[in-house]
């Protein structure tokens, strides 16, 4: 059976699309059919960051609008074949998108794929709403700030009300959550909320910590996910992260502040 | 001026979709302005008082006219129209009475305002039955036939209204989230958000939380704002909140 997972937070620039990138490649990686799609419909950045944006021809919007099939659209990941990008378009015709139409391209893509990965815009509104309404599990994509927790636990709502499965009473939508661009000195300095804080005012499991790295924009500025990037700890959380969805048990990593030496620290450096 | 009250929209989820509009529930804090006088000019000399003294947490805000105190056979008949445009000249804008009389009640609809609960029922409009005095709500509030039980966290944005019942959420209240009950409220995580307990008019509702750190409480429509962590010594304790002589009072459990 395939599995269609929304990565969603409510706020913008958390790090959705980096993390959908990330997460579709690291689960391609695996043997797994995986297709990753931009519901960012004007924005368009997923493309950017998967390094395809040249190659994209048709997108969602045009097989929502049936203006090309799914085959024509989907776009094959360079260098792994078991990944596919559904692109989002940049005309700004938010309206294509209903429930029906959306539904019929995610059935489609349930016959050829396992994992269906949705990129969601920020906000609370249709495209994000589009985004998660067919999700059978969710990552919950969250800055160690109260501003982004505020809005992940608003979509977290959204998600027990306004999904498909909420509607018709299913079993509700396994949630995950990922703390992203955490950085162990400034929560140990108390300038960012800890892990604990982000869990207690979330009440979901903890699936990933990715720390704020130089990394993340060189790889996106290339045009390749992260979590190809085998020496960076962003690209490594990312593939815990990816090895613990797949129900390996993983012990956290990179939460501690760095020690400084004793040389460093006499110095002051 | 300075209480409020609770409009509920009786289906807080269920949407109907039209092509042209969407009917939706939703729930609103109103403050009420109870008159105790129908003199207009003597109305809206106080009310200039009141808000020239920096009461603009009400300028632009929907307002409910209690009429509960008002008695029509010793003073003047009270002027609906007027009084409306003259709050209206202050930005207060009014969308309803209640604890009207049923004579009363016909008029504020001919004046285009809605008749709110805690006011007459509606066969009594029709019929003319005279039931001036608002019905007490207590005892019958509080017979809850059934408990209104939430599993999950409430989070952010949702609201929870439990109509005729008590309410009780086995998980917490966050932020931004708003639960509502005829009756009880108990919270057995932490109360975060809004807690309002005996919306219609049930004094003897009360608040319990496991964790008391809401950003408001009301009980029957005495409200507090918890803008400082510090408001109270049981802040982030467990905690109960009821009503004495339309006081909040907090309570170690
Ligand atoms: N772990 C990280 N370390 C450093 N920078 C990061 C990290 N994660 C994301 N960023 C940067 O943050 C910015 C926003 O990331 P991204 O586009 O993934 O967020 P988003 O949630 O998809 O944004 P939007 O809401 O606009 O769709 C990008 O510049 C990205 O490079
Ligand atoms: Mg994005």
């Amino acid at each position: 059976m395939s599995k269609v997972i929304v990565v969603t937070s409510g706020k913008g620039g958390v790090g959705k699309t980096t993390t959908s990138a990330s997460f579709a490649a690291g689960l391609a990686n695996r043997g797994h059919r995986t297709v990753v799609i931009d519901f960012d419909i004007g924005l368009r950045n997923l493309d950017l960051v998967m390094g395809c944006e040249r190659r994209v021809v048709y997108d969602f919007v045009n097989v929502i609008n049936d203006e090309a099939t799914l085959k024509q659209a989907l776009i094959r990941d360079k260098s792994d074949n078991n990944l596919h990008i559904l692109p989002a378009s940049q005309t700004r015709d938010k309206d294509a998108f209903t429930e029906e139409k959306v539904g019929k391209v995610i059935d489609e893509l349930r016959e050829d794929f396992d994992y269906i990965v949705c990129d969601s815009p920020a906000g609370i509104e249709k495209g994000a709403l589009m985004a998660l309404f067919y999700a059978d599990e969710a990552l919950i994509v969250t800055n160690p700030e109260i501003s982004s927790v505020r809005d992940s636990d608003r979509i977290l709502g959204m998600l027990s009300a306004k999904s498909q499965r909420a509607i018709q009473g299913e079993e509700p939508i396994k949630e995950h959550l990922v703390v992203t661009r955490y950085s162990p000195n400034r929560a140990e300095s108390g300038e960012m909320l800890s892990l604990d804080d982000i869990q207690e005012l979330l009440g979901i499991d903890l699936i990933g910590v990715i720390p704020e790295s130089e990394a993340v924009l060189q790889a996106s500025n290339s045009g390749v996910p992260v979590i190809r990037d085998e020496q960076s700890k962003s690209g490594q959380a990312y593939q815990d992260m990816v090895a613990r969805f797949l129900g390996e048990d993983i012990p956290m990593r990179f939460l501690e502040a760095e020690k400084k030496g004793f040389l460093k620290r006499f110095f002051g450096a | 001026m300075g209480t409020s009250t609770k409009t509920a929209g009786e289906t807080l989820d269920k949407q109907e979709k039209t092509a042209a509009v969407e009917l939706k529930g939703a729930v609103f804090t109103l403050p009420v302005l109870k008159l105790h006088s129908t003199d207009l000019p003597a109305i809206e000399h106080e009310l200039k008082v009141h808000l020239a003294r920096g009461l603009n947490f009400f300028k632009h805000a929907p307002l409910v006219i209690d009429l509960e105190a008002i008695d029509e056979q010793q003073g003047r008949k009270l002027d609906f129209t007027a009084i409306v445009s003259a709050l209206h000249r202050m930005q207060l804008f009014v969308v309803g009475v209640r604890n009207t009389n049923p004579e009363q009640a016909k008029r504020a609809l001919a004046a285009g305002m809605a008749v709110l609960k805690g006011g007459i029922a509606q066969e009594d409009i029709s019929s003319g039955k005279n039931t001036s005095a608002p019905p007490p709500a207590t005892s019958k509030t509080l017979s809850a036939e059934t408990t209104k039980v939430i599993h999950q966290p409430v989070r952010s944005g949702q609201q929870i209204y439990a109509k005729g019942c008590d309410l009780i959420v086995l998980s917490s209240v966050n932020v931004g989230a708003e639960v509502i009950a005829d009756g009880n409220i108990h919270v057995y995580g932490s109360l975060r958000g809004r807690a309002l307990a005996g919306v219609s008019e049930n004094a003897n509702a009360r608040i319990f939380a496991q964790v008391m750190e809401p950003e408001l409480v009301a009980i029957a429509g005495n409200y507090q704002v918890f803008d400082e962590p510090n408001a109270s010594n049981l802040y982030g304790k467990a905690a109960q909140i009821h009503l004495d002589n339309n006081r909040l009072v907090i309570a170690p459990i």
